[in-house]
């Protein structure tokens, strides 16, 4: 199986699907002769040609609008937004136009807006938000977020071939921070199913994107005291695994739910409420909750280690949990 | 800051000549459809104030030459991303006068089932995207609907509509922008009623006038008398077929006033007599009955006939609604998403 990075992953699952389907075009800033501000698409217009890969004008609404207008007519658009952060000048076309459109005309809306996100890249407030809460808030949209290489292009290929708008989060620190097995040609990999990483019967860690890889090396230090945690992987945010999170909860009595996005209304506080709710009687403490600070994302390493949750934090959280 | 009075079409249009040539069965055909948003509009309005109607309720009493002008100009194969004023071009385009009444009572057989209101409609089935209320948001759509026409290519065009207030939008600049670098068949029809709700034009833009935008985005740009519905078909004709051709956009302003309310809780009482007497007089009914009575195209017999038929169209449309159910309030969630 060919070792890819995150980054190698979400090319290769595009190439794939536009080779496959000729619907499939790719729409962005910088995408075309420069290959993307991060050259995942670096060669596609040579193999694909102006017009499947397109270089939009620096146009958010545009960007996102036209993607809108093209699936309307049966087309399959990509629309890469350069940052995740930029979305905020599509957000009538994503939440009204969108997410609303099938409800509306019983008619498939299938656009993928791929949104790279996250800290830990010195981007500052500006370049590295979580924002995948405004979206799975919105009914209509499906939000994806991809840990592992393998899922980025197995998920990346069944947003493309959703019939609804969905919005694929793929996480800027975890573009090229290691080589991973992935599987060649096609494959998909359901939206709205969670992965159990690792079995443990102590409690539940239960995350998504570049935080999931904390909670496993946290994980890893408390199996060295004796602890061992189901870590749940959720891969899907809008709709959410609810059965998965139930079950896992349900075995261990004990949940921790870490993010990345700012605490407040996120949507560790949906999991937690889901748990509440579903599996009070199984529960065996409070579940917990760690989140990056309720503050915008800081530029300075020093204030951004304090902003985030850190594996440290995630250990601690855990070693008290399980002893409670 | 007095309100704007500014605006003139004392000038007559330099395509009245050409758009003579409009087979008279077509000019009866647009008058037809004229009357028939008017009558429509006219019963929405008595079934508004009766209570019938929940919500807000809009007219376009004073756009109809723009509104269908433009929308006679299309082909079958070509699509449109309308606005709230634009009632007739939604059944020129094959949306029933039933399914607009339904649609007005919220009922199971409008087009969006009871989900949206009034004129928040469309069938993107018939080639008609639905609007929503953010003003311009339909244009980048409809430049996104032009780009997958270019990308296979299909010689079709898309037209939409837009009033002075949205051309303030960003959404609006990026769409127009959009759609000009790519040169995409995209018709953009402006209907300058010189309000936006209450706002005048001179709170609205800058410019001597709207039509001078184009020149910013390298497209062409052409003002007509909204008032005159041939000079509407004519000058969106010929940019249909620049679209078609590969010409790229146009943007077409087309002058007219809006003759009642922003919506019928408007008593548009900011909107000086004189203009409102003034506009009043060039009703766009009113002038084009006169031109085809002038041309012998509209006589007693067929103006007779086409009265009742639009009549009748209203009648039944209304009966056919009030036929159709309230939708099953069980299925509130259902639809959020499509199917796998």
């Amino acid at each position: 199986m060919p070792q890819l990075t995150y980054l190698e992953a979400i090319r290769e699952g595009l190439r794939v699907e536009m080779r496959r389907d000729p619907r499939v075009f790719i729409l962005g800033e910088d995408i075309g002769v420069y290959g993307g501000a991060f050259k995942i698409t670096e060669g596609f217009l040579d193999e694909f040609g102006p017009w499947r890969v397109i270089d939009a004008p620096l146009a958010e609404t545009a960007n996102v609008g036209a993607g809108i207008g093209a699936a309307v007519m049966g087309m399959r658009p990509v629309i890469e937004m350069q940052f995740a952060d930029f979305v905020t000048d599509a957000f009538t076309q994503v939440v009204n136009m969108a997410a609303k459109y099938h409800w509306r005309t019983r008619m498939p809306l299938p656009l993928v807006l791929r949104m790279p996100y996250g800290g830990d890249v010195k981007g500052g407030p500006f370049h590295s938000q979580c924002m995948e809460a405004w979206f799975a808030h919105t009914p209509g949209l499906k939000v994806v977020v991809p840990a592992f290489a393998e899922d980025a292009k197995g998920l990346l290929l069944a947003a493309i071939r959703d019939p609804n708008p969905v919005l694929y989060f793929e996480h800027k620190h975890l573009y090229r921070l290691r080589r991973e097995e992935v599987p060649a040609g096609e494959y998909v990999t359901p939206i709205g199913r969670a992965r159990l990483v690792q079995e443990g019967a102590a409690l539940s860690v239960i995350s998504y994107g570049w935080m999931l890889h904390k909670c496993l090396d946290a994980a890893e230090l408390a199996a060295a005291d004796g602890i061992a945690a189901d870590v749940l992987d959720l891969r899907t945010l809008a709709p959410l695994d609810r059965e998965a999170v139930l079950g896992s909860v349900r075995k261990t009595g004990k949940a921790l739910v870490v993010h990345e996005a700012t605490r407040t209304g996120g949507v560790g506080g949906e999991i937690a409420s889901l748990i509440a709710e579903e599996a009070f009687d199984s529960l065996d403490g409070p579940v917990v909750r760690l989140a990056s600070e309720d503050a915008p994302v800081p530029h300075n390493p020093g204030l951004e280690a304090a902003f985030q949750p850190t594996v440290g934090e995630i250990a601690g959280a855990i070693r008290r949990l399980a002893a409670y | 800051m007095a309100k704007s009075t500014r605006l003139s079409n004392d000038r007559p249009s330099p395509r009245d000549g050409r758009a003579a040539g409009v087979p008279p069965d077509r000019q009866l055909e647009m008058l037809y459809y004229m009357r028939l948003q008017r009558a429509v509009e006219d019963r929405g309005v008595k079934l508004y104030y009766q209570g019938r109607i929940p919500g807000a309720y809009f007219t376009g009493w004073g756009h109809e030459a723009i509104v269908v002008g433009a929308a006679a100009a299309l082909g079958p194969d070509d699509l449109l991303a309308p606005m709230h004023r634009d009632l007739a071009a939604y059944i020129m385009r094959g949306i029933s006068v039933g399914e607009v009444f339904a649609q007005f009572l919220d009922r199971e057989g409008g087009p969006t089932r009871g989900r949206d209101g009034n004129v928040h409609m469309g069938d993107p089935r018939r080639g008609i995207l639905p609007f929503i209320s953010h003003m311009a948001a339909s244009v980048p759509v409809a430049a996104g609907m032009a780009l997958a026409c270019r990308q296979r290519g299909e010689p079709r065009a898309v037209l939409t509509y837009f009033g002075d207030g949205a051309t303030s939008t960003g959404a609006w600049h990026e769409g127009v922008n959009f759609a000009a670098v790519f040169r995409l068949p995209l018709v953009l029809v402006l209907e300058n009623n010189q309000y936006a709700y209450s706002t005048p034009l001179d709170h609205q833009t800058a410019a001597r006038a709207f039509v001078d935008k184009a020149a910013g985005y390298g497209i062409p740009g052409v003002a007509v008398d909204g008032n005159d519905v041939l000079a509407v078909y004519d000058a969106v004709a010929e940019a249909v077929a620049r679209a078609r051709s590969g010409g790229g956009p146009t943007l077409i302003e087309c002058r007219t006033l809006r003759v009642r309310g922003h919506s019928e809780a408007d008593k548009f009482s900011y909107v000086p007599k004189a203009l409102l007497d003034e506009w009043a007089a060039r009703d766009p009914l009113a002038s084009f009955e006169r031109r085809l009575r002038t041309s012998g195209v509209l006589t007693d017999e067929n103006d007779e006939a086409m009265r009742a038929r639009v009549a009748q169209e209203v009648e039944d449309g209304l009966a056919w609604a009030e036929t159709s159910p309230d939708p099953d309030p069980r299925t509130v969630a259902d639809g959020v998403y499509a199917p796998d």
